[in-house]
């Protein structure tokens, strides 16, 4: 029988994981740059920074990218440290729940700011 | 034979230079998972209008937080750092006991360089 939480994805997973990795650590060299040589601002400098549709979409895909790898990440953590499998499908939830909640509020405000 | 379960004693343990990349690896990736929502919290503070604009800023600049920011800034450049000689291996790269040990070194100096840059100039 099939375990509850043993779905033999591992290598989508594993490739998942290098492939966003690759992503975020291009974009994210990408964003710091952006924002770090608009510095310092006033309140209406700063929201006129979040204008540009292409940035609005880029920083979206890095929010999805980033909740992919950190839930890759934090599930491996979980299967390392935590056996019990209530306990580990309770934490999976959470942090599910927090991942997508989050994307969710980033969409929410860089669609407010237009 | 050794009685059994065997109890280590964790800080006796000599952990590798590499375990100690790695370990961090993941102590820095729960940072960062942990950083995410409240990152985002901050984001839509400061975008929302002026007072909180206002107040994000206030909160920033506050020694505390600034410290709070320095850990999230090396949490982040460690996780790349380590993620980038993690690739490396992928590919084969520097599997050999000496570069793998070299390159843990280089990981934990990358990250703590960032650190100190980035200390410096929120604190300086």
């Amino acid at each position: 029988m099939r375990s509850a939480t043993g779905s033999h994805t591992g290598t989508g997973t594993w490739l998942l994981q290098r492939a966003t990795a690759l992503m975020l650590a291009f974009a994210l060299s990408g964003l710091a740059i952006y924002f770090l040589t608009a510095m310092p601002l006033d309140f209406n400098g700063w929201r006129a920074l979040f204008a540009p549709l292409w940035l609005r979409v880029l920083m979206l895909l890095v929010g999805v990218a980033l909740a992919l790898h950190a839930w890759v990440g934090m599930r491996d953590i979980f299967m390392d440290y935590v056996h019990p499998t209530g306990l580990r499908l309770a934490l999976y939830l959470a942090v599910i729940v927090t991942l997508a909640g989050s994307v969710a509020w980033l969409a929410a405000t860089l669609w407010s700011v237009a | 034979m050794a009685q059994r379960p065997v109890y280590l004693n964790l800080l006796r343990i000599h952990l590798p230079v590499a375990g100690w990349v790695s370990i961090l690896h993941r102590v820095s990736g729960i940072l960062l998972f942990l950083a995410f929502p409240l990152g985002v919290w901050g984001l839509s503070h400061s975008l929302s209008e002026e007072a909180g604009f206002r107040r994000m800023a206030d909160c920033v600049a506050h020694p505390l937080a600034r410290l709070f920011l320095l850990l999230l800034i090396w949490a982040l450049a460690h996780h790349l750092f380590a993620g980038l000689r993690h690739l490396a291996l992928d590919v084969h790269w520097g599997v050999n006991l000496r570069w793998a040990r070299l390159s843990s070194i280089a990981v934990l100096l990358a990250g703590s360089g960032v650190a100190l840059l980035a200390g410096w100039s929120l604190f300086a």
